[in-house]
């Protein structure tokens, strides 16, 4: 018996807050977390495995002789914007997956540590940056295969993944507080999707925006999912970066300012 | 005690380990806890008794910050549970009733990362946990996943991962229900060890042999409030006796042995022929003996002889006035007949 006398309540030394170091490191031992799931559970990389292999091949195929008059001289168009519509749909998993924990019972263990509050939502969504780095370099791989060379070179190439997986991220902020509010994973899946489809596709990702009606023209330049797919192709294409980049980065950083704190909120407050 | 924390405002509480006042959880129309009060003292082990749905676990949610109480007030070594809700889960130890830890890990994974999240270091998390999985024997099946896991070594774990920053109280929801007799018993030891080391146990137990094993004091809880409380003594006292069950091995003997029954113990005894037997209040087990040899020089042979103790249906019946409802309560029930192999 090696149990050893615990030390008594007034000689302990009691925090009343979290520090933001402790919400780092906690948010860190989430993610580490994550990834052992991950580890144990490879089949849940399916997904971002094979979509963005068999998505890259339909669209370049389908649509390159008709949009771009060859396959060829559609890459360069196709290839951002299959990128970002691959990884922004992989981010809705996040959400879905994030429901089916919170089933579990260990997320009330994780509720009665005296840990940071936003960790175990934080870690879940840092672990899965993985997946959206796995579609990410899969798509270019994809479209290097097919024959895309990027003008922008490998550096450019990369900061463009980078920027595509920041905005992903922020992205599943939106999707980890539908996983918080809904009652079922499916739920979770079908609001996401309402949301995601109309965004993807009413922007500029696989369509020039000239070819379409004024007044949807009107909106897919709003979209911020054109000025995230504009910048990936700026960066990809010609190596610049523009104020496309900065806008994207704007919106992602604006959607974690509203949606980090409102999941927090809803996820302290479900039972 | 001496030593008092500077940020503790209610110093002089220190030696309770919780005291509640006039707790209410409602969800949606009903009221799950309608005004609970307990006071547990700090090294104590404090049993909280009822059936399903009568606002155990609901009880140990608001004081484990789990869920936000309604009304009243709770506090935890004198910190309040809504004003300084990170001071009390850093006092705090929670096992739930449905095993709280990560199916799809291994149960070394597990404590690691309940330890880091502890603020342990690597070598210290890793040590924690090759410890404790000693402690509660499951160092075999340390790498193994938690989904080949039995119930009993899935409830070890999960005392395990609550005792790793050692904290001076553990609230233990039905540490045992749905184990076997031997894990159960297992449980109790371990449990026992645990108030060795200074820690103050609150637990709940649909089962009274189980309060009345391991709690010092009791409470009683129906339909969201304390009915009863007291040390286990007195609430026996309030519930009744044991009862002496007999069987002759003839049933033409059953009226004789009812008579001698009353001769020697005093008391009234029943007959129920349809099970040929004859049951009465044991009041005094010494007499017991004098009414074996009773029976023996009437030349009566016996094919059973039993003593009942009071069980939850009998507390609840004698406390509220109404029995328990049976639907909820079948496992309470089913274990009435084991208990004289455990205790």
């Amino acid at each position: 018996m090696s149990m050893s006398t615990i030390t008594p309540v007034s000689q302990r030394n009691l925090k009343r807050h979290t520090s933001f170091g402790q919400s780092l490191r906690n948010s860190f031992t989430m993610a580490y977390r994550g990834l052992l799931k991950i580890r144990r559970t490879p089949e849940q990389l399916f997904d971002v495995t094979f979509q963005p292999i068999i998505f890259t091949l339909m669209f370049t195929y389908i649509f390159g002789g008709a949009i771009s008059g060859s396959v060829q001289s559609y890459l360069p168009v196709i290839i951002p914007g299959i990128l970002v519509q691959t990884v922004i749909t992989t981010s809705v998993v996040t959400g879905v997956q994030l429901r089916e924990d919170m089933d579990k019972g260990v997320f009330d263990r994780f509720k009665s540590l005296p840990i940071a509050r936003i960790a175990p939502l934080a870690g879940a969504l840092l672990a899965d940056t993985i997946r959206y780095t796995i579609a990410t370099v899969l798509t270019f791989a994809m479209g290097y295969v097919m024959g895309y060379r990027p003008a922008g070179h490998l550096d450019h190439v990369a900061i463009a993944g980078i920027l595509v997986i920041v905005c992903s991220w922020a992205m599943s902020w939106i999707f980890a507080f539908f996983g918080v509010i809904a009652r079922t994973a499916s739920s979770v899946q079908g609001i996401s999707m309402i949301i995601l489809f109309p965004l993807t596709f009413l922007s500029n990702a696989f369509v020039p925006a000239q070819t379409m009606p004024k007044w949807l023209q009107w909106f897919v330049h709003i979209n911020p999912i054109s000025h995230l797919v504009t910048a990936v192709r700026n960066l990809a294409n010609s190596g610049t970066i523009g104020s496309d980049f900065a806008i994207s980065l704007m919106g992602a950083a604006v959607v974690v300012a509203i949606f980090a704190p409102l999941t927090v909120r809803a996820y302290m407050r479900r039972t | 005690m001496e030593e008092r924390n500077p940020g503790n405002a209610n110093a002089n509480l220190q030696n309770l380990a919780v005291e509640a006042h006039g707790l209410v959880k409602i969800f949606g129309q009903h009221r799950a806890v309608d005004g609970v009060d307990l006071r547990v003292e700090a090294g104590s082990v404090y049993g909280v008794l009822g059936p399903n749905g009568a606002g155990k676990t609901t009880t140990i949610s608001m004081l484990a910050t789990l869920l936000r109480p309604d009304a009243g007030s709770a506090k935890i070594f004198g910190y309040d549970v809504v004003k300084d809700p990170h001071i009390v889960r850093q006092l705090i130890g929670v096992t739930g009733q449905y095993a709280s830890v990560d199916e799809t890990l291994s149960a070394m994974e597990n404590l690691i990362i309940f330890s880091r999240l502890l603020g342990l270091s690597r070598s210290d998390a890793r040590r924690k946990a090759v410890e404790l999985l000693e402690e509660f024997g499951l160092t075999e099946a340390a790498k193994r996943p938690l989904k080949k896991f039995s119930g009993g070594m899935r409830r070890r774990l999960d005392l395990a991962a609550s005792l790793i920053a050692q904290p001076p109280l553990i609230f233990l929801d039905e540490p045992t229900t749905g184990l076997d007799p031997r894990t159960r018993a297992q449980m109790w030891d371990t449990i026992r060890r645990l108030v060795k080391t200074g820690s103050t146990v609150l637990l709940t137990t649909q089962y009274l042999d189980e309060a009345d094993q391991l709690a010092d004091r009791i409470a009683v809880i129906d339909h969201g409030r304390v009915v009863a409380e007291g040390t286990v003594d007195e609430l026996k006292a309030s519930i009744g006796t044991s009862s002496l069950h007999l069987r002759p091995e003839q049933r033409e003997h059953i009226d004789e042995v009812r008579r001698t029954v009353d001769r020697v113990l005093g008391v009234q005894a029943v007959v129920s022929p349809e099970a040929g037997k004859v049951t009465a209040p044991m009041l005094d087990a010494d007499k017991v003996t004098d009414l074996l040899i009773a029976l023996r020089e009437s030349g009566i042979r016996l094919t059973e002889m039993s003593v009942q103790k009071p069980t939850l249906d009998e507390v609840f019946l004698t406390i509220t006035g109404h029995g328990v409802d049976h639907d909820s309560t079948d496992e309470s029930g089913a274990l009435d007949g084991k208990e004289a192999a455990i205790s």
